[in-house]
């Protein structure tokens, strides 16, 4: 039901898209909302603790579907910067990815999430072991941090809006480094 | 006499071809570029750009910092009357009304590329006139050696301005050569039209060979000066944005490459393409830099 709804936003986009709807540069639109979306089903992964432990809603069933959700909005958004923006030229994907600190630090923060994506399924908590699934998917918060730095990093100017989204990330961050004593 | 490469028909989107036929011909301008447009434009390769695309896709952070603001934002703002102060090293210093200033020099079109710092282009036609035409009747003293220029600052209309992005008003400035440069005009119009508001109505600069954010908008102030005049981006990120700001795939800009750009307008699938050198207007404006370290003096 989350993922569906999840989707929603992403379906919605596909079809702006096709109706020609993605304003007068679509590549640019499609890329940013994309990452928009990751970023902020990313950080939303982050508040379900918070609110649990701030309002007593419990919400924890939902977490995973977020994350999952944040990391494929996040795969479509390198797709298409990969083939639609960057148009599959290696030669000034290489040369991009060596230079600008915004790419490497987006490209770092889609690593870190892979092997969290990857042991998202409830069998890999049992494989694991709660305290090691537990202690591997704290890179969540450098990810996050990373993402929305990136965001910060290839805008112009400094735009009120990237950065309300780092500072949403550091403040999430931010509790649970309060929260954590012993790692 | 500068000869653009570009055709009409490079820019003429389908729809508007037949009424910009009869514009044509009711101007007696003759239509003999019609026939061989389209063919150059497979040449080139290069796809058209409708006015809606020019006109939705603005950089104007005085209307927002989004691409569509300024085309949502700028209609409040009243360009007649217009009022042009003209200072600094010139004979016949002023504040003039813009439509008295300008009446009686006579317009033409002219089409050029244009590319943006943030490495997209389009391709536009310009209604305008060349820029030492309108410096000729200011008297510009021999003392001057570059030309200032500064946006309106209307914080009533403008809600950018209330942030502090940029240091406003906007200001910019060529070396005096460069603004002599037959190819450098003031543009007061978009394929025979009256320039939009978010377009940099009444008159804005338009300097083809230069990144987009040298091509001024709406112009209130030229000032002939002395010494070299700092622009508003040079002074907000002095190592991104240079005074010369000449389209260079040499020279990237640090946090991204100059090397190719995203053609507006080319779908999904259309568009990259390398960029040129002064953006393909090298063989007019290059010799304006020789001897230049253009790494230096980006």
């Amino acid at each position: 039901m989350v993922y569906l709804l999840g989707c929603v936003p992403g379906i919605f986009l596909l079809l702006r898209g096709m109706s020609g709807q993605l304003g007068i540069d679509p590549v640019e639109t499609l890329e940013h909302e994309l990452g928009l979306l990751a970023l902020q089903f990313l950080l939303g992964s982050l508040t379900i603790t918070p609110i649990l432990r701030f309002a007593r809603i419990n919400l924890l069933k939902f977490r995973r579907a977020l994350g999952l959700l944040s990391f494929g909005y996040l795969v479509l958004h390198l797709m298409v910067w990969l083939v639609l923006d960057q148009q599959f030229r290696l030669d000034l994907i290489t040369a991009e990815l060596a230079k600008r600190a915004y790419l490497i630090v987006g490209l770092i923060s889609f690593t870190l999430l892979v092997p969290l994506a990857a042991t998202s399924w409830s069998g890999a908590v049992r494989r694991m072991g709660a305290k090691g699934w537990v202690r591997l998917h704290r890179i969540v918060y450098l990810a996050t941090l990373l993402g929305a730095l990136h965001f910060v990093m290839q805008e112009k100017v400094w735009s009120p809006e990237s950065l309300s989204y780092l500072a949403m990330a550091i403040l999430l961050v931010g509790v649970r480094l309060l929260w954590i004593r012993a790692w | 006499m500068f000869k653009p490469d570009l055709t009409r028909a490079d820019v003429t989107p389908e729809r508007f071809w037949l009424n910009r036929r009869k514009l044509i011909a009711a101007l007696g301008a003759g239509s003999v570029a019609g026939g061989f447009g389209l063919r150059a434009a497979a040449q080139e390769g290069l796809e058209p750009n409708t006015w809606e695309q020019i006109t939705n896709y603005n950089n104007f952070y005085e209307f927002g910092i989004g691409k569509e603001d300024p085309a949502q934002n700028a209609g409040d703002m009243s360009v007649d009357p217009w009022r042009v102060t003209v200072d600094g090293l010139v004979d016949n210093p002023d504040e003039y009304a813009l439509d008295e200033l300008i009446s009686d020099i006579p317009t033409e079109e002219r089409i050029y590329r244009f590319r943006c710092v943030e490495a997209w282009s389009m391709v536009i036609p310009w209604n305008g006139f060349e820029l030492n035409k309108l410096l000729a009747k200011f008297g510009v003293q021999p003392e001057a050696k570059y030309v200032a220029f500064e946006t309106a600052l209307l914080p009533d209309v403008m809600e950018g301005v209330q942030f502090p992005v940029l240091d406003w008003p906007y200001t910019e400035g060529l070396r005096l050569d460069e603004a002599m440069h037959p190819l450098t005009i003031m543009a007061t119009g978009i394929y025979g039209r009256q320039i939009p508001n978010q377009n940099g109505a009444p008159m804005r600069l338009v300097v083809p060979w230069k990144y987009g954010f040298k091509s001024i908008k709406s112009i209130v102030r030229i000032s002939l000066v002395a010494e070299q005049p700092i622009n508003t981006w040079q002074e907000s990120a002095p190592s991104e944005y240079g005074f010369y700001a000449n389209v260079n795939p040499e020279v990237d800009h640090p946090r991204w490459s100059q090397a190719t750009e995203r053609v507006i307008g080319a779908g999904f699938f259309g568009g990259r393409i390398d960029t040129l050198p002064f953006n393909g207007y090298g063989n007019e404006v290059a010799a304006l830099y020789e001897g230049m370290d253009l790494r230096e003096n980006f």
